[in-house]
């Protein structure tokens, strides 16, 4: 604390300031924390939507929810749930000094983000094989209950989809920095941050996952 | 204080995640092959039920809550009764209107 108030007085390598910051990484790690709630809460949301039409249209969601591919969303839960394990042992690996090992759980954990990202793709690929999208003619003729079912499965399993994409960048972004150095034995704390942001990834599917492709 | 940090806190080991990742996998196996048994009205109890136990596992040992100060518990439990408050009131409005 002390030294950040001296080179912050002391004008001449004011812009060195930054530089010589004390490492709070309990600091930044509660900020990440934080920015997960809101995170939780957003979802949150759309599971409170999703729980009061489901039982509004308890039929439909269960025909809607029979259109979905079990298997590739069980493939996908094995992707995450295995990735989500060898994040938080890439911290385990840096912090006892082994960066090699570090970095190539990190990079198996991208090629999940990717796997799972296929997957997906595959997956909402035969709906739109089918027309079965917003926007089109399918789409319109379907009924009150259907419409919300695959409203709900689009801006859901699509956020989410959008949160794998962000986290397969910022492990990106961390794997270049353990690399460069910076994020080290000593201050790792942004790829526990980093960890924890994939771990929300997945604890979001844990709850997708059931309540729309196994419930119905 | 950050000095002496890294030496003060826990670290878990790979064998210990992989038992956390091997649960997880025999609670994935098991929520999938119940759904296709039909038990109507539990289905949808068991399934959430097993998604926490699930969630759980993660939050307390992949997220670490488990190791960390009890403040970061302590946020968590805020925001999930602040959650169960949205909840409350949302099925409450619902249910009587």
């Amino acid at each position: 604390m002390s030294t950040a108030v001296v080179n912050a007085n002391s004008a001449h390598d004011s812009h060195d300031a930054e530089h010589h910051m004390p490492y709070d990484p309990m600091g930044i790690k509660i900020g990440m924390w934080l920015f997960l709630f809101t995170e939780l809460l957003l979802f949150g949301g759309l599971f409170i939507i999703f729980a009061v039409y489901s039982h509004m249209y308890p039929r439909e969601f269960h025909q809607g929810s029979s259109h979905l591919s079990v298997p590739m969303a069980t493939f996908n839960t094995f992707l995450l749930i295995t990735s989500s394990m060898t994040i938080a042992q890439s911290i385990t690996a840096l912090r006892t000094g082994n960066k090699k090992l570090c970095l190539s759980l990190l990079t198996f954990t991208i090629a999940c983000a990717a796997g799972f990202l296929v997957v997906k793709s595959f997956e909402w690929g035969a709906k739109f094989h089918h027309d079965l999208y917003p926007g089109t003619e399918v789409y319109f003729a379907l009924q009150p209950g259907e419409s919300a079912f695959f409203s709900l499965y689009y801006l859901m399993t699509g956020l989410h989809a959008l949160h794998v994409i962000i986290g397969g960048i910022l492990i990106a972004v961390v794997m270049r920095a353990v690399s460069k150095g910076t994020v080290n034995q000593e201050k790792y704390a942004f790829l526990e941050n980093a960890g924890l942001y994939w771990h929300l990834v997945d604890l979001i599917w844990i709850y997708l996952f059931p309540l729309f492709y196994l419930v119905g | 204080m950050s000095g002496a940090h890294a030496e003060e806190e826990h670290i878990s080991s790979y064998g210990f995640y992989v038992k956390i990742w091997l649960a997880l996998l025999f609670l994935t196996f098991m929520t999938v092959s119940v759904s296709y048994v039909d038990m109507k009205k539990f289905t949808l109890f068991t399934a959430m039920l097993v998604a926490t136990v699930k969630a759980g596992l993660v939050v307390l040992f992949f997220m670490h809550i488990r190791f960390d100060k009890p403040i970061f518990g302590v946020m968590l439990m805020v925001t999930l009764i602040e959650y169960l408050i949205f909840i409350v009131l949302t099925f409450s409005d619902y249910a009587y209107r």
